[in-house]
């Protein structure tokens, strides 16, 4: 078993890293981890977006946006999958790579994921810092610009990398509209051997394992950190409690 | 492609039919990987919770595997891979009797019980220790103090990422689409082959997963508010 895998590895490599790509488009681990990267660079400026409008005053912004972040949590993003895969040739009117299909709804399904994690870092920072910002002067988007969303994007860094591994993920399902990614690779490899289809897909778990796992790690280590950065340092942090028991028992 | 007309679906009773075995199926693969989950969640939690030593570090490792490999190269794995190897008899048994519906419940069951489990186990772990103490003190042993102070305190606090869960196991019950289960998500493509009326058969296809996401949403956010309704209330 150990030998089978240790030679489908030595003779497809190549393939399973770039597909066939000097020969024929860019795909395999490359295109996997290109189409991730390009989803999550492209999603949280979205996300971004779609949280300011669900914070926002005015119901027409705050409706749609709500409705689309709803109808993309409650239908599995295979079906969506399906729409880009004849919506976006309809609207562009060309023939359009599969790869943009897939890019295109990772785009909207984590944007509308990630507005969550926004939202909730934006509200979570608690009103004081808005009203001191616009007592201080600040329109309402420059104190978003200035003080509210750089405190609530640094919180959300290990979210940021959570959803870079579900993107990773989800790169997979682009498998039934061929995008020529990791799991393609695997099934062509799969394909041109026919006899060892388990030894073929462990190899493909071992390697989504190896690199989600690093990346989960990454993130469980950052948010350690911002935690411990967020809370101040020790000394700060008992002072008060100390002083204000002290009051506390004083007034009994 | 002619103009809007769902009728064109909704009314020829083939179609229909096909939509109604694909929801079937959608149900039969969801409620079954969903048992099948919350089985094995409730036995990793009894093993981590155990003094067995190797418990933890095993299920942290089942854990580890489920959450870090997409689903689909899981659900690839059992079906091309794990069924050919079985033998002989088996697979000619399960080839008879729906292989692909079968694989597509142990697929999603064995992934979904690695969240089920640690929903579980951050909701226990967030009671109190002094709840464990004080039903102690009154007398209760391990077990009984478990099944009548810890447990329903644990499941009440673990019930919102339950529900979280219990709707992306639904939707990803979609995915045995691909090892050719012939559920909700493939029966609108087999329509939309047959019928060509690619809009009006996905925005059926969507409307039916978006009702059910919702019913199964509607359904926790009620059972949540059955089970702490002051907190609900708060919240």
């Amino acid at each position: 078993m150990i030998n089978d895998i240790i030679a489908i590895i030595k003779d497809y490599w190549l393939l399973l890293l770039i597909g066939q790509y000097p020969n024929g488009p860019l795909g395999g681990l490359a295109n996997t981890l290109i189409l991730s990267a390009l989803s999550i660079a492209l999603a949280f400026p979205v996300s971004i977006l779609f949280a300011l409008a669900r914070l926002s005053k005015w119901p027409m912004l705050r409706w749609p946006v709500t409705a689309l972040v709803y109808v993309t949590r409650g239908v599995p993003l295979l079906m969506l999958i399906l729409w880009s895969y004849f919506l976006v040739p309809l609207w562009t009117g060309a023939d359009v790579p599969s790869f943009v299909t897939m890019l295109t709804t990772l785009v909207v399904y984590q944007g509308a994921f990630l507005s969550e994690v926004v939202r909730a870092g934006i509200v979570a920072l608690g009103h004081g810092q808005m009203e001191a910002a616009r007592a201080l002067g600040h329109s309402y988007l420059g104190a978003m610009r200035y003080i509210i969303l750089p405190q609530a994007l640094y919180n959300m860094i290990p979210s940021i990398i959570s959803t870079f591994v579900s993107t990773i993920k989800d790169t997979t399902l682009g498998y039934v509209i061929n995008v020529p990614d990791l799991t393609f690779a695997a099934s062509q490899v799969n394909n041109q051997l026919l006899t060892q289809p388990f030894q073929v897909f462990l190899i493909l778990a071992i390697v989504y394992y190896a690199i989600c796992w690093s990346l989960t790690h990454v993130a469980n280590r950052l948010e350690r950190r911002i935690a411990r950065r967020r809370a101040g340092p020790s000394s700060l942090r008992a002072a008060p409690l100390v002083a204000t028991s002290k009051i506390v028992s004083e007034q009994l | 492609m002619s103009g809007f007309d769902l009728s064109a679906i909704l009314s020829n009773p083939e179609y229909v039919e096909m939509l109604l075995h694909g929801i079937e199926m959608t149900f039969v693969i969801y409620i079954g990987s969903w048992l099948l989950a919350m089985t094995l969640a409730l036995l990793f939690l009894g093993l981590r919770f155990s003094p067995l030593r190797f418990g933890d570090p095993v299920v942290a490792a089942y854990v580890s595997y489920h959450r870090n490999v997409p689903t689909l190269v899981q659900l690839m794995l059992w079906y091309f891979g794990i069924f050919t190897l079985m033998p002989q008899g088996w697979i000619t048994w399960l080839a008879g009797h729906n292989a692909e519906a079968i694989f597509a419940i142990i697929g999603l069951g064995l992934c979904q019980a690695a969240y089920f489990s640690e929903d579980l186990r951050s909701g226990l772990r967030s009671v109190n220790p002094g709840q464990m103490e004080a039903a102690k003190a009154l007398g209760h042993s391990y077990i009984s103090a478990m099944r009548f102070v810890i447990m329903p305190q644990g499941v009440r606090n673990a019930l919102p990422p339950l529900i979280n869960h219990s709707v992306s196991l639904f939707k990803n019950s979609s995915l045995a689409l691909v090892i050719g289960a012939s559920e909700l998500t493939h029966a609108v493509k087999e329509i939309e082959n047959l019928s060509f009326r690619t809009f009006e058969i996905y925005l059926v296809g969507t409307v039916l997963y978006l009702f059910f996401s919702l019913l199964i949403m509607t359904g926790g956010a009620y059972l949540s508010m059955r089970a702490d309704p002051a907190r609900s209330a708060r919240a």
